[in-house]
């Protein structure tokens, strides 16, 4: 057979129902120009010679055979889809969180990260929460927008928020019981800095708007006579 | 008592029920006992159950079952529209329309107004309060 195009190339056959296709052999081997092909090389279709077997290493028997048939696993090459960001979540979208440790606070979102997840931040100073990630799931989009054009957000994404790899600490039983004493984690002042950087930008849009600053730092709580299925947000 | 409102050809109603809910519409034609036939400006005109309307203090001048470009005029002649929104009924329904669609920032705002107005209020009672007293 020809080998295949680099590019996509869709086949010159076209289906007239799924099996049976509209040209017949002796016009595909036309179409397929198999003849121009075979007079170039002299009458014959050209054969390549097959590639020289690079040499093997002599296969080492395996250490271990195992006592019984273990059946693999069907391999699973299922890709997942980039999560699909809700319509009404832009850049500077002002959201309420549902959950977690900042559960009712009004906070603004800065980018979808490729995990899917949404970055946010209180501003800290605000409401304090920080720059973190957030489920789209466990928030409600406000119509409120924040101009949140002059804030540079390249250096963040998912791996700015892995957990850091924990040392491994030797067993003694001395050490044991002092190592628990210095567990405590402490945030590393890059990080507070670049909390700030982002921070220092978003404030000055927020105190632009009146009332805003104290509406971020509020709390939203369901009241008596609220109805979540008729209130717009 | 006052008068109610006289069904007739030209009354205008307020419907109360269903997919047209909170237009005003002109009754054109009764159809028997319990339909009408009612006409409004961006509505083509169709049939509707009484029940399904509220009648207004409003009516306009014309004949039984007019044509819309007449309706209309009869309309704009009568003023229903200004009329209405003048009402008591209609400037309830504004407010009412405009509070369901506040803002989660609006409803902030709304809470913040209120509470400096409660707050000028009592200041203003404390000051007379005194003076009494004195």
């Amino acid at each position: 057979m020809a080998p295949k195009a680099a590019t996509g190339r869709t086949s010159r056959n076209p289906d007239l129902i799924r099996g049976v296709g509209k040209f017949s052999r002796s016009k595909m081997y036309h179409k397929r120009g198999l003849w121009a092909i075979k007079a170039k090389n002299g009458g014959v279709f050209p054969k390549h010679d097959p590639k020289p077997a690079a040499a093997e290493t002599p296969a080492k028997p395996p250490k271990f055979y195992p006592a019984d048939d273990v059946k693999k696993p069907l391999a699973n090459k299922r890709k997942h889809k980039p999560t699909k960001l809700r319509a009404s979540i832009t850049p500077g979208t002002v959201l309420i969180l549902l959950a977690g440790r900042f559960m009712g606070k009004r906070v603004v979102f800065l980018k979808q990260l490729t995990s899917g997840l949404l970055l946010v931040t209180g501003p800290f100073k605000v409401n304090g929460v920080p720059l973190r990630r957030v489920n789209q799931s466990y928030v409600i989009a406000t119509s409120t927008k924040v101009d949140i054009s002059g804030v540079d957000l390249g250096k963040f994404d998912d791996q700015y928020f892995e957990k850091e790899a924990e040392k491994k600490k030797k067993k003694g039983e001395g050490e044991f019981f002092e190592a628990e004493k210095e567990e405590k984690k402490v945030l590393p002042d890059d990080k507070k800095d670049d909390q700030k950087t982002v921070d220092a930008q978003l404030i000055k849009s927020i105190e632009a708007v009146l009332d805003l600053k104290t509406y971020l730092s509020a709390r939203f709580s369901l009241k008596s006579g609220m109805k979540p299925h008729e209130l717009v947000f | 008592m006052e008068q109610q409102a006289q069904l007739k050809d030209g009354r205008v109603a307020l419907v109360n029920y269903g997919k047209d809910y909170g237009k005003l519409v002109v009754i054109v034609d009764v159809l028997d006992q319990n339909r009408a036939l009612i006409n409004a400006p961006d509505m083509v005109r169709s049939q509707m159950n009484f029940k399904r309307l509220s009648l207004i203090d409003i009516k306009i001048d014309i004949n039984r079952v007019p044509r819309k470009k007449s309706l209309i005029e009869a309309m704009e002649k009568a003023d229903v529209k200004n009329k209405w929104e003048n009402s008591s009924w209609g400037k309830k329904l504004i407010v009412q329309k405009r509070r369901a669609a506040l803002n989660d920032f609006d409803r902030f705002k709304l809470m913040l107004a209120k509470i400096k107005k409660g707050g000028l209020i009592r200041q203003e009672l404390a000051k007379l309060k005194k003076e009494n007293a004195a």
